[in-house]
């Protein structure tokens, strides 16, 4: 088939934060780059980000980013590498200031500088006491940050391709990634975008569990591409449950709202927390809150009829500051939990929110790949930033406010490693014959295949499995069982059938080509959560339990380790941590409490 | 809520097989758990998976799921569905060309919005750090910087519906008065420039359908009134 060819020196999948920033470098490079997103680039996720970024701006109080980096390690609980946690850490002031020229209307303190709110497992000289280092804009900072992103890029001329769906990655026979196919929705076109830098910002892959604070489109799109094209994905059994999605609707109440002083209640009306985390209490960290929270349930002290939630109570505080720093929780309360937060506590409970594994790269944003005994062969052209990438800064557990500061820091410095490649590189590489057969086949399938199961059954299937076999508390016996039941599930994904043939913005289609990246996600996850026999941050087993040989149940003699799991026969090897900064000392294993 | 069936009317127009567009009127049974129009299109789609509408993030921030519902523009993830009078009439949102059953072609409303210059316009070197702006300062940009682009208020406004080429539209409008507000923007006289014309900025006649519908609670209306006052303004 004679299939479009369009030449750009970078093409950029996915339009959200991380895209954004760096389609910003770049544009102002100079380079001729194309920016593919499945929705208009201010639909994105990073728009639904509520409680801020973390940067150790010490605004109104002292702050350090060694305290920052020593947080992000601890948050991490170690699976962290600590060279890249260094690098974000430290970049974190100067990315934010960047906004802040850009236009990003954060809200200020009294002296006209950037507003700080404390967040959990924030926290000063060394985990002390909670520290105020998460710049907002109200509980809008991510609307607010990825407007002002974008119209960066209006300024700076980028070239969008609106309502493009990316399929597959291309690579030549040397493994070089030399473009991708994507498709424009609007007409059904499959067109190869041929490329010498090729970066992947495309975001997690929240719904591939049932109940999630993420959007429709959070399917996983880069990490089923890539796993397609032979990129291992790596730490991809670790998910953050988000301690505060509304009960029933999954939809996010940020942690701004524990950093502005909310208490969460169980059914005595008990700060529980307390029991928990004495020292940061509320403003633990997400994973430490979310399991203190299903134990409440678990035995009992949920509220409601079925004791099947939790309260987060801000019905103490001033409304003024309800209005001024929490408005759009307010509205989300109203609208999604039929409470007015000011009068009555918010029904919560832990929901799937973040991905903290992804495809693998190093903090230059280079996608690195396993060959040889080496862990870091660059894989030529190829660069991921943002929740879809894996640096690894957040380890087995994501600090509140850490994912924007990640976008910005990764985005930046891919966009940056991308120019100075292109700026030393050579001319396109050939494309290979056929370029976009396989995206093509896998088309005609879903067009034409008769007989299959419906998207919605199949993604039904997938969330159902993940939530039942992976979620706050896993089972040695659940995950076996559900490490077997996604493979039976994917066999039922890999025979879609959609009635909609039209060759016009056909939705049914795209869902069906998501669906095919969930599985690759859910598979990954599932495989990789089976394998992992300790407990670490968010992986959390019964049959790995708190003892004083293994605290918490973390074993650092076996499992201080990377998972890398492979799409070809669900293999999976394991990488060292990198527990060496790249100028300051290493962070020292300790066990973590807060 | 319980469970309940609700009757739906909804356009429908593929021009892959479509002489014309209709309305087809579908029934969907609904859980207690479905209480947003979003809800009910998910369940739509299941039965019919050709039904096309736009959505993301399933909660009022991101903009995709504009159309009209009832008459009304709004957004179906903040709609609920039991407020709504049945059969549920769910059109494409009006004054833009339709693709494909509730999807419009949103080109003439992002040029518009384009149009207006929408990033902040400071020609200083940057300093090191943040630049300063009072609590206060800050503060007139609540109001104008939460909008969505979603087209609720554009796509409801007659000036707009007649000169969509021509005049800015309330979202373009809201959007030039964020950045005339802001204290760091320096390009206050270039921006009232651009909007001095019979047609950008004084196509408004104040009808306010973009402050009834906007699914943010925003006033369009007011950043227009202020922008004219700024033009008084500088013309004595």
């Amino acid at each position: 088939m004679n299939i479009p060819v369009l030449k750009f020196d970078a093409v950029i999948v996915g339009a959200g934060g991380a895209g954004l920033r760096s389609a910003i470098q770049l544009s102002e490079a100079g380079l001729k780059t194309a920016v593919l997103s499945k929705v208009f680039p201010t639909r994105s996720h990073t728009v639904a980000a509520q409680g801020g970024v973390a940067a150790s701006l010490g605004n109104s109080e002292e702050d350090h980013w060694r305290w920052h980096m020593y947080d992000t390690v601890k948050g991490s609980d170690w699976l962290g590498d600590q060279d890249a946690i260094e690098f974000m850490c430290k970049k974190a002031v100067e990315v934010v200031v960047e906004l802040e020229h850009y236009g990003m209307p954060f809200d200020r303190t009294d002296n006209g500088k950037i507003y700080q709110r404390p967040f959990g497992g924030h926290m000063s000289n060394f985990g002390e006491k909670p520290v105020r280092r998460s710049c907002a804009a109200a509980d809008r900072t991510g609307h607010a940050m990825l407007h002002a992103m974008y119209q960066r890029n209006v300024k700076a001329n980028t070239q969008f391709f609106v309502e493009w769906m990316a399929l597959d990655l291309i690579r030549d026979s040397e493994g070089h990634v030399v473009g991708v196919t994507a498709m424009e929705m609007e007409t059904g076109q499959v067109v190869i975008f041929h490329t010498r830098a090729t970066i992947f910002a495309t975001g997690g892959a929240g719904r591939i569990f049932h109940s999630s604070t993420n959007a429709f489109i959070n399917t996983g799109d880069g990490l089923g591409m890539a796993a397609r094209a032979g990129i291992p994905l790596e730490d991809m059994e670790f998910w953050q449950f988000h301690p505060t999605g509304v009960a029933g609707a999954g939809v996010l109440i940020t942690e701004g709202v524990r950093g502005e002083g909310g208490i969460l209640r169980n059914n005595s009306k008990e700060r529980f927390m307390e029991r928990y985390a004495p020292n940061a209490k509320d403003l633990a960290s997400r994973d430490v809150v979310s399991r203190a929270m299903a134990t409440e349930i678990k035995e009992g002290r949920g509220c409601g009829p079925n004791k099947d939630y939790v309260l987060l109570d801000i019905t103490h505080l001033d409304p003024a500051t309800i209005m001024k720093r929490l408005p759009g929780i307010r509205e989300i309360s109203i609208q999604f939990a039929g409470v007015d937060p000011i009068k009555e506590p918010i029904p919560v409970v832990p929901t799937c929110h973040y991905q903290m594994g992804g495809i693998p790269t190093n903090y230059a944003g280079r996608v690195i790949v396993p060959d040889n005994g080496s862990f870091d062969n660059v894989v030529p052209g190829f660069y991921a930033a943002g929740e879809c990438a894996c640096a690894s800064v957040h380890g087995a557990n994501r600090l509140g406010t850490n994912s924007l500061l990640d976008l910005l820091v990764f985005g930046k410095s891919a966009g940056d490693s991308a120019v100075e490649d292109l700026k030393n590189g050579k001319a396109h590489r050939d494309l290979p014959a056929n370029a976009a057969d396989y995206s093509l086949s896998r088309v005609a399938a879903i067009d034409s295949r008769k007989g299959g199961s419906s998207v919605a059954e199949a993604r039904l299937a997938i969330q159902r499995t993940m939530q039942d076999h992976a979620g706050v508390f896993r089972f040695n016996d659940m995950l076996k069982k559900g490490a077997a039941q996604i493979l039976e599930v994917e066999k039922q994904v890999l025979n879609l059938e959609i009635k909609d043939k039209s060759q016009v913005w056909n939705t049914a289609r795209m869902e069906a080509l998501e669906t095919e990246n969930l599985i690759e996600v859910a598979k990954a996850t599932m495989i990789s959560a089976e394998a992992r026999k300790e407990s670490r941050g968010a992986h959390v087993r019964d049959d790995a339990p708190d003892t004083p040989e293994f605290p918490n149940g973390r074993n650092d003699k076996e499992w201080l380790k990377h998972t890398i799991w492979h799409r070809d026969g669900n293999k999976i090897e394991y990488k060292p941590v990198n527990l060496n900064p790249l100028t300051v000392e290493t962070v020292a294993l300790k066990t973590r409490s807060y | 809520m319980t469970k309940r069936t609700v009757q739906f009317s909804i356009y429908r127009y593929d021009p892959d097989k479509d002489e014309r567009p209709y309305m087809q009127d579908i029934s969907v049974e609904l859980d207690s758990t479905d209480r947003k129009l979003l809800d009910a299109l998910t369940k739509l789609k299941a039965l019919d998976d050709g039904i096309s509408y736009r959505r993301s993030c399933r909660e009022g921030v991101c903009g995709s799921d504009a159309m009209n519902i009832n008459g009304k523009n709004g957004l179906a993830c903040l709609t609920d569905i039991d407020s709504l009078k049945q059969p549920i009439v769910l059109r494409p949102l009006p004054g833009l060309p339709v693709i494909r059953d509730l999807i419009v072609d949103m080109t003439q409303f992002f040029k518009q919005y384009h149009s207006i210059k929408p990033y902040l316009i400071n020609n200083d070197p940057a300093p090191e750090r943040e630049r300063l702006q009072s609590p206060e300062d800050r503060e007139e940009l609540n109001g104008l910087y939460e909008c969505i682009l979603c087209a609720c208020c554009s796509t409801s406004c007659p000036s707009f519906w007649w000169n969509p080429d021509k005049f800015v539209g309330p979202a373009g409008l809201l959007a030039a008065y964020r950045f005339l507000a802001d204290t760091r923007d320096q390009a206050t006289n270039e921006r009232l420039d651009n909007l001095e014309d019979p047609y950008r900025l004084f196509r408004c006649h104040t009808i306010m359908n973009c402050v009834d519908v906007c699914p943010k609670g925003l006033n369009p209306t007011k950043a227009i009134g202020k922008i004219k006052e700024m033009m008084v303004k500088r013309a004595i």
